[in-house]
């Protein structure tokens, strides 16, 4: 089965339907979003440790609002946002 | 003031409806049986609920329930169905839910269970044990008061007799005071106020109480709840001929009532006897207990069973001797029928203990 | 790859889709492992109420095991029941006030094993509650020890070597035990390890809930929750395991719908 990771199109070049604060001290590492994640748009970090000290999602370009991650997170650490007009992600970060 | 003649079981059924009891429920066990018929027949026509359980454990549980709700609410059985209940009742009692709970004991040997507690923990009930049917439907009306002003389940200690003796009784509604109102009780309408109410003996706050309890911290407040009832209730108990008496007997329940009948006939004869009964048989008590017997040589208890009260008897009064004089009696059925319960044979036990007594000469 | 700033909510015009939680959970984090899938039940079971509208009728009987850790942190009342009891406390709740909406929450240890009977006799009783049984297969507030639903070749604190038919015998699927009673209008099973699973079980929630709300009779809902912890897995496992393991033999889907069977068949007679 083809990972969808290594075939996504360029931060860049992808639409953001949705967004997502996500309340990092509270996440207990599970990655269950990863996984559940169907335009696969979460990483977990690769050394930045919350105060809990549990690696923790991170967010990048593509999210399509579906919430799945809301849906299956066992500590309720993300609020989803959908946008009224999707956004297109420039070559840096979205975001405020 | 009407009185009418009724059985035992249906008289308690009546005084229960009357004190305002409208959930029963119970699972049939002789001599029980006959207070479930009766309140499946007078619940339904003042809008209560008697539901049949399908075991004690179902019993107890809904029983719980309802109490929760805030219902005046009673369940009962007899000694080895209550014996199912402990957990619960236990548990409940932690949890501060109020419900009368009734033993039609066969004979007497439920003393240690009912005082004591069958269940885990710290936890007390108080425990009231009438001689006759006029007192019971007092009593039993008493025992829902008690049971919502402490909070705190309270036991009706009855038996075999209590059920099938019949008796003219007055069934009229007792006025035992005003009650606060039950705030805590549970009817969903709190849920989603940000205040939702919760009944729980592990976790009896809620996260947004202004004090958030543990389990721990509640357990350590058994002790207190205790006291509490100790310090609230006072001991009842009833007494005879005890100023003088070399010897003092003492009987709680149905066969007192034949104990204080033949130490008024062996008085009669010149004996110095005198007959202490117990009504709260918790709190017992023993203050009482140890003024009647101050210049008594010795005390004799009398109960069905191989030495239960006894212990109550002689932490009360720890300075003179109690003996036991009764015993365990049944007949072929086992359902309480005590053969050595008459007044002659209990004459005979009363004479030869004082037989040998050996009595210091008044001053 | 570059990273969106979820710190703060966008700037963009947006609409929330989804909170952190319901405001019937309170806040507080519960202490439940990390991959538990019981949180997202216990706030699926909220929102379903809230979203009925029945909240100011709602009161949640609890079991005793891990979820007795929601308890103080849901503004729902709450009676807490002694282990398997449940059944019984909310049939004596829902009886004295019958307009109340009432749901008990119990693990697989304490409805199948303690409480096997008290709601069997509940659901075959017809009592108007909604019993909720979230389904890990193991006893995991002791550590992770076998139920009488633990799969064949599931290894446990007490089954070592993994659950044998011939030493421990078959688990026991109790949704379909309770579908056949009279008394039952409506049975399901559903699970948390996917978005996919949480939506069908909302849905099945949904049904219960109307079920009670209808007087239909008794409701359950099964929900296979994972249990990393107990099942000695990581938690990136766990949806699959859930999958692989406790789905194939507790199938998920609505086993008993009389609402739906009756809609049926008026249907039926119309075309007819």
């Amino acid at each position: 089965m083809i990972d969808p990771r290594s075939t996504a199109t360029p931060a860049s070049g992808r639409l953001s339907r949705g967004t997502l604060v996500i309340d990092v001290d509270r996440c207990k590492g599970c990655e269950l979003c990863i996984d559940a994640c169907k335009p696969a748009v979460l990483q977990m970090t690769a050394n930045s440790r919350n105060a809990l000290g549990y690696l923790y999602p991170e967010l990048t370009p593509g999210c399509t609002a579906c919430h799945a991650c809301a849906l299956i997170c066992p500590d309720f650490v993300f609020q989803v946002w959908r946008y009224d007009e999707p956004v297109m992600a420039s070559g840096e970060g979205e975001g405020a | 003031m009407t009185k009418r003649l009724l059985e035992g079981s249906e008289a308690l059924a009546h005084a229960m409806v009357a004190a305002g009891c409208r959930f029963f429920t119970g699972y049939p066990m002789t001599p029980f049986t006959e207070v479930l018929e009766g309140m499946a027949r007078l619940l339904p026509d003042v809008g209560g609920s008697c539901v049949n359980a399908e075991s004690e454990l179902e019993a107890i549980g809904m029983a719980w329930g309802a109490a929760a709700a805030g219902t005046r609410t009673a369940t009962g059985s007899v000694g080895q169905g209550l014996s199912l209940m402990q957990e619960s009742l236990a548990e409940l009692s932690f949890a501060r839910v109020p419900m009368v709970v009734l033993n039609m004991a066969r004979g007497q040997g439920d003393y240690f269970q009912a005082t004591r507690g069958g269940g885990h923990g710290d936890y007390r009930h108080i425990v009231l044990a009438p001689a006759d049917l006029a007192e019971a439907v007092l009593l039993i009306q008493q025992a829902f008061h008690l049971a919502d002003l402490f909070r705190n389940p309270v036991m009706f200690m009855g038996d075999y007799y209590l059920a099938h003796v019949i008796e003219a009784v007055d069934i009229t509604s007792a006025d035992l005071g005003t009650l606060p109102a039950k705030d805590w009780a549970l009817d969903g309408s709190s849920s989603g106020t940000g205040a939702a109410k919760i009944v729980s003996s592990i976790m009896p706050t809620k996260r947004n109480a202004p004090v958030y309890v543990k389990y721990g911290t509640y357990l350590e407040t058994g002790g207190a709840k205790i006291a509490a009832l100790e310090k609230g209730m006072a001991p009842l108990h009833e007494q005879g001929w005890c100023d003088d008496a070399d010897y003092v007997v003492v009987a709680y329940g149905t066969p007192a009532r034949i104990i204080r009948y033949v130490v008024g006939k062996l008085r009669a004869e010149g004996l110095r006897v005198g007959f202490f009964r117990p009504i709260t048989l918790w709190p017992f008590p023993a203050e009482a207990l140890r003024a009647a017997t101050r210049q008594a040589a010795e005390i004799g208890v009398y109960e069905l069973n191989a030495g239960q009260m006894i212990e109550d008897v002689r932490l009360s009064v720890r300075d003179r001797d109690a003996v036991g004089i009764g015993g365990i009696s049944f007949d072929d059925s086992g359902f309480g029928i005590a053969p050595e319960l008459t007044p002659a044979r209990v004459a005979a036990r009363i004479r030869q203990a004082m037989a040998c007594l050996v009595v210091e000469a008044a001053a | 790859m570059s990273i969106v700033d979820t710190s703060l909510p966008p700037s963009r015009p947006a609409r929330l889709v989804d909170d952190f939680s319901p405001s019937l959970i309170l806040p507080g984090a519960h202490k439940l492992c990390a991959g538990c899938g019981e949180p997202a039940a216990m706030r699926s079971v909220v929102e379903i109420i809230d979203e009925l509208g029945l909240t100011n009728r709602a009161v949640g009987v609890f079991g005793i095991g891990c979820y007795t850790a929601f308890s103080p942190g849901m503004d729902v009342e709450v009676l807490q029941a002694l282990h398997g009891r449940a059944p019984s406390l909310a049939t004596g709740l829902k009886r004295a006030r019958p307009n109340t909406i009432v749901f008990t929450v119990q693990g697989d240890g304490d409805m199948v094993n303690e409480g096997l009977q008290e709601v069997i006799h509940t659901a075959a009783r017809g009592e108007d509650v909604t019993c909720i049984m979230l389904n890990n297969g193991v006893f995991g507030e002791t550590g992770g020890h076998m139920t009488a639903t633990t799969v064949i070749g599931q290894r446990t604190k007490n089954s070592l070597e993994g659950r044998s038919a011939k030493k421990h015998g078959y688990p026991i699927r109790m949704a379909e035990m309770l579908a056949p009673l009279e008394g039952v209008a409506y049975v399901a099973r559903g699970a948390t390890n996917n978005a996919g699973n949480v939506f069908r079980t909302r849905k099945m929630l949904e049904s219960a809930f109307r079920a009670q709300d209808q007087g239909l009779g008794f409701s359950m809902v099964e929900i296979l929750t994972m249990c990393p912890t107990g099942w000695f897995i990581a938690t990136g496992d766990a949806p699959d395991y859930l999958t692989d393991k406790m789905a194939s033999y507790h199938k998920i889907g609505v086993i008993k719908d009389v609402a739906a069977d009756a809609q049926a068949n008026a249907e039926e007679l119309t075309q007819g």
